[in-house]
């Protein structure tokens, strides 16, 4: 992870964290906090937790979602705070809706300028991101929402099984794993396990991300923590709970990056301050398979 | 009381896109009673979930296992909501209005704002795509003002105009389910009028809880408690650590 980040993740990047509130590697995120990048665009429909700690960390300059808050509980405080009080941690934002922001990567997946859309008419959002915009359709005529293309200089995805190419299976939530993936100049790929190419080309319609398309793949078990890996642990909802009263003070959120970010030099310590998250582990529900042969 | 009456305004066959929280509680009430065959959609991509825990989030693993299909949010905002497969979609907000604007975005103005909220996620487009929406918040004059500080999800009479005229293709908000009555769309003006009353609530209670002079239908219906049924359900089997309903 550290050479990953290192070689690919640089000051002044556009970065993206992606997965739908499944598959967010916080491992990922905590390592460019502890290499202190700065200046990040940091793209994502959710925030989420993670970004709310790189926020929180200093790492960020711009923020590009549709969604932020705390999952099932409320408020992203550190987010909140530099958008509230924009004297204290100025940090820009531009925001769309879940689906803008999903067009805008599947524009940038398929290398267009943009993507049209039907949506925002009667929204105030058009009014506060001048980059939604419209166009007539020029074969009826009516006017269609756009959205420009995202295209990140590095997308990280956390998924299950990956093989040492980078040919990346995902099972469960996708969100927008793939388009993200396709969108971007750089790709890291972060895995619960690493498999032998013959596991991915046992069940090749499970694979999300082609090899071809990805710069590194890191082992990381339990990167996504306190996110989920569907079939490998469960979500931390406690951890997300725990995160309202962490986050509404600077200086709890500190010393939560100090203790389980800085204080630690990579994953695995991550993992040893935390023993209770074994009890997360997913329990069996496999799937009867499915006959490929002809 | 909310969870039950939404769920009664849920038909069985329907394709639902579902909120978390009390809409899900609503979802799958209805799916234990007098609808067995909704189809609840997720945005995170779960199709025809059958959850076995409530989910904590919109992204819960347990929205997967078991479910119908599992696709990426493409698909779910293109092949589902855009394409028009969603019947009934359920919204809430920090701030609902006269006209059924919703406001999840901020509170003050949006550049120095007093309370930033969460922004759209998909309530937006949800807002204008589903055949119709229901709207669940509780009433209180902050939540209930004349005009929301910003819209998120545009209401029936958006920039003031029909919603057809700016082709929006979805009827918009039907209902108003809050914790005291249940108010209407009414077609003629697009104004959310009062339509129904639960039960010990006095109409001067509910125009406490809003920010503009009510209209009140005439003949305001009387909302029938939970059956016994209905609490057993929602108490022991769906949410029996509490996690939506109010203690």
């Amino acid at each position: 992870m550290r050479d990953a980040i290192a070689r690919f993740v640089h000051d002044g990047d556009t970065v993206v964290i992606e997965g739908f509130t499944h598959l967010i590697c916080f491992a990922a995120g905590h390592e460019i906090i502890r290499q202190r990048r700065r200046d990040l665009t940091l793209a994502r429909l959710t925030p989420d937790l993670i970004y709310d700690q790189m926020i929180g960390a200093g790492c960020a300059r711009k923020l590009v979602f549709s969604w932020a808050g705390n999952p099932g509980v409320g408020s992203l405080h550190a987010f909140r705070r530099a958008v509230e009080a924009p004297g204290t941690a100025p940090l820009e934002i531009e925001e769309y809706s879940h689906f803008g922001m999903v067009a805008r990567f599947s524009a940038g997946a398929a290398r267009l300028p943009f993507w049209p859309l039907r949506d925002y008419m009667g929204t105030d959002l058009p009014r506060v991101n001048p980059r939604i915009k419209t166009v007539p359709c020029p074969y009826t005529g009516e006017d269609l929402a756009t959205v420009p293309a995202l295209n990140p200089d590095v997308t990280i995805v956390h998924a299950q099984r990956a093989d040492a190419d980078g040919n990346t299976q995902i099972w469960g939530l996708l969100g927008v794993q793939r388009e993200a993936a396709f969108a971007s100049a750089r790709v890291i790929v972060v895995v619960e396990e690493l498999v032998d190419e013959q596991v991915i080309r046992s069940d090749p319609n499970r694979t999300v991300i082609p090899g071809m398309i990805v710069d590194a793949v890191v082992v990381e078990p339990w990167g996504a923590h306190p996110s989920y890996a569907q079939g490998y642990y469960d979500r931390d909802n406690d951890f997300y709970v725990a995160w309202e009263d962490i986050s509404r003070s600077p200086d709890r959120l500190t010393r939560y990056l100090d203790e389980f970010v800085y204080g630690v030099p990579d994953r695995a310590a991550y993992l040893k301050k935390q023993p209770h998250v074994t009890r997360l582990k997913a329990k069996e529900r496999v799937c009867a398979g499915v006959n490929y042969g002809y | 009381m909310m969870a039950a009456v939404a769920a009664r305004e849920l038909r069985n066959g329907e394709v639902v896109f579902v909120g978390i929280g009390l809409p899900n509680l609503a979802c799958n009430l209805a799916r234990a009673t007098h609808a067995p065959r909704l189809v609840l959609i997720y945005e995170s991509g779960a199709v025809g979930a059958v959850p076995e825990r409530l989910p904590v989030s919109i992204g819960d693993p347990a929205l997967v296992t078991g479910s119908l299909m599992v696709c990426g949010m493409a698909d779910v905002f293109q092949g589902m909501l855009q394409n028009g497969r969603i019947e009934v979609g359920f919204l809430g907000g920090a701030q609902v209005d006269r006209y059924g604007n919703i406001n999840t975005t901020v509170i003050g103005p949006y550049a120095r704002p007093k309370v930033r909220l969460p922004g759209s996620g998909g309530a937006a487009e949800i807002a204008i795509h589903a055949r119709r929406t229901l709207i669940v918040a509780q009433l209180g004059p902050r939540a209930f003002p004349e005009r929301v500080d910003f819209v998120t999800s545009p209401g029936l009479r958006p920039q003031g105009r029909l919603r057809r005229e700016l082709r929006m293709p979805g009827a918009g908000p039907v209902k108003v389910i809050t914790d005291k009555a249940i108010l209407e769309a009414d077609e003629a003006t697009g104004e959310m009028v009062l339509a129904a009353l639960y039960p010990g609530v006095s109409v001067p209670d509910v125009q406490a809880g809003v920010g503009w002079a009510l209209t009140c239908r005439s003949g305001l219906a009387a909302v029938a408690p939970p059956t016994p049924q209905e609490l057993r359900l929602l108490r022991d089997v769906l949410d029996p650590k509490r996690l939506f309903l109010r203690q």
